[in-house]
């Protein structure tokens, strides 16, 4: 009945989904960020550790949402651990136009293999409504690392 | 009215009269069961419209010219086919507004602000409409009426006695609450609310929103004070809602919005306001609109409410029976009177993503907390999916909903 739908929730979306990587809170962090889409429900907290050099060290995340955020934010945990600020903005942006558009061709070689990756949420750029489900962690990064304290929404 | 329905129930007749019920998603058949967000609309409305803008339309209550008198006779029209669809015992008693939370808004400012004193509270219900918390809130902030809130039993039905002593003392100026809750489907107990809350002087106001699309409402058999509906979910247009009020309240009150047509005299200094309901329909109104509600009261009455009220019962016996077995599902609330909306969260799977499962077969659900934020709060969930039923739902509807059920939740494994 639904196996067209295998594109959009392909197995590692489903494993992530159920078994998020990282999901706890860091106890030692020198970024946060949190973000909330109130149309879906959906809420996380985010937690980034700094490397003396301004990598980012460590990540961890919590909170509620449907499959789709909770994948995107658990793989996103794991793609940018070890990039620099810079780099990890830039992934930022990239996975928005992979979300959006279901594909980044301006991403540039560098980042090859962490977007091989993220492309098993490609899926979502046929769905709009769910679109901002996987964007969320992403905006909620941007937000930690901006450290503006106020809440990130992906609406 | 052109093309109304027959009496009695056909319901291979009455799809026909919905034009978007032919239509495909992704190459299946629709199964719109999201009418409780809006319904869906048939033709006899979709023509009214079209015919008063191509023949009828112009302002009303403003020109003495002949386009202008036959828009302001539709209009009125549609004012006494809405008096005689709540039983007001007065035409004069019906106020036009945007939607359900305009009238709310409405009664929340002039009521509230005018008539209301600091030292008095309104009590609502945990399982009301943001449209029915919010601008009670915002009274609160702004004037300092408090706002009480009654419980809601683990069945998901009002606690009366909650609401009882919750008026007990005396101070409670309005008991404003949900005539049929958009996510539980509770029917509340309009009598005895009016009763407990007449017994402790105190207004009673009901959000009719979900209530008067199932059932038939005669605002003076339910002795409430206020009755709030919208056009769009009793498959009219948008842009049109309903505040009935009691006379004697509709001219205690104040003027919400100022502007054209609320006033009977207007000099640089001041104005005086028209008598009700003009004083509360300020600026050009939404004249086709209320056309529209008229074919749409039109077009459910042809039918009966009596019979509408009794498929949907059948529908929700049905729907029952069908959802209850499945596996993993937990339906919110199971209130012994109720109408055709069921929120339900499978164990396995968040309601966005089964929400979007299920609009793959064609079936359209709302997902997320259904602006009743606190409720969900209340039952411990973060979100819920809602199947809502319309007079169009269909038994085979509600078992392709069963069997998609079932399939989600194998699917998320």
């Amino acid at each position: 009945m639904f196996d067209d739908l295998r594109d959009l929730y392909q197995e590692v979306i489903l494993d992530h989904g159920r078994k998020p990587r990282n999901f706890r809170r860091l106890e030692t962090f020198d970024r946060e960020g949190r973000g909330d889409n109130p149309m879906c429900g959906d809420r996380m907290q985010l937690w980034v550790k700094l490397a003396p050099d301004g990598r980012l060290d460590d990540l961890a995340f919590q909170g509620k949402g449907c499959a789709i955020s909770m994948a995107s934010a658990s793989l996103m945990t794991e793609t940018v651990r070890g990039k620099t600020q810079q780099e990890a903005r830039h992934l930022s942006d990239c996975f928005r136009e992979l979300a959006m558009t279901g594909a980044c061709p301006d991403c540039g070689a560098g980042l090859a293999e962490e977007m091989e990756r993220l492309q098993a949420l490609g899926g979502v750029s046929e769905f709009p409504s769910r679109v901002k489900c996987a964007t969320l962690a992403w905006h909620t990064l941007n937000e930690a690392l901006e450290n503006s304290g106020k809440e990130a929404s992906s609406e | 009215m052109e093309g109304a329905v027959a009496a009695g129930f056909d319901l291979a007749r009455i799809r026909r009269d919905f034009p978007i019920l032919a239509e495909k998603v992704r190459g299946k058949d629709l199964v719109f069961l999201d009418s409780g967000a809006s319904a869906q609309k048939p033709r006899q409305v979709i023509r009214a419209m079209t015919r008063m803008m191509e023949t009828a339309y112009a302002n009303v209550h403003r020109g003495a010219y002949h386009l202008s008198e036959a828009a302001t006779e539709a209009y009125e029209a549609a004012r006494r086919a809405v008096a005689g669809f709540l039983n007001a015992g007065s035409e004069r008693e019906i106020v036009f507004t945007a939607s359900s939370t305009a009238a709310i808004n409405l009664v929340a400012h002039s009521y509230g602000r005018g008539v209301l004193r600091p030292g008095q509270a309104v009590l609502i219900s945990e399982m009301e409409h943001h449209a029915n918390l919010v601008p009670w809130q915002m009274l609160k902030a702004e004037r300092g009426i408090e706002l009480r809130v009654a419980r809601v039993t683990d069945a998901g039905e009002l606690d009366l006695a909650d609401v009882e002593a919750k008026l007990a003392d005396g101070r409670v100026g309005l008991l404003a609450v949900t005539h049929m809750s958009n996510v539980l489907g509770t029917v509340t107990p309009a009598g005895r609310l009016a009763a407990l809350a007449h017994a402790h002087g105190a207004k009673l106001l009901l959000d009719g929103s979900q209530a008067a699309v199932h059932r038939q409402v005669d605002v003076q058999a339910l002795d409430c004070d206020f009755y709030v509906f919208t056009g769009h979910k009793l498959y009219g247009p948008t842009g049109i809602g309903v505040l009935w009020g009691r006379m004697a309240l509709l001219e205690a009150m104040p003027p919400f919005l100022g502007g054209g047509d609320m006033i009977s005299e207007v000099t640089l200094e001041g104005f005086l306001p028209a008598p009700v309901p003009a004083k509360f329909e300020a600026g050009t109104p939404p004249i086709v609109e209320a056309v529209g509600l008229h074919a749409a009261i039109d077009y459910v009455q042809a039918i009966g409410m009596p019979a509408i009220e009794a498929h949907e019962r059948h529908l929700v016996d049905h729907a029952m029976a069908r959802l209850a077995p499945i596996e993993g599902l937990s339906l919110l609330g199971r209130a012994q009177d109720r109408g055709g909306v069921f929120a339900f969260a499978l164990d396995n799977a968040h309601s966005h993503d089964l929400a979007t499962l299920l609009d793959r077969v064609g079936i359209a659900v709302r997902s997320g907390r259904h602006c009743a934020e606190p409720l969900h709060a209340r039952f411990g969930v973060e979100s819920t999916c809602r199947a809502s039923f319309g007079l169009y739902t269909t038994e085979a509807e509600i078992d392709y909903l069963a069997e998609a059920l079932g399939k989600a939740r194998e699917f998320f494994g």
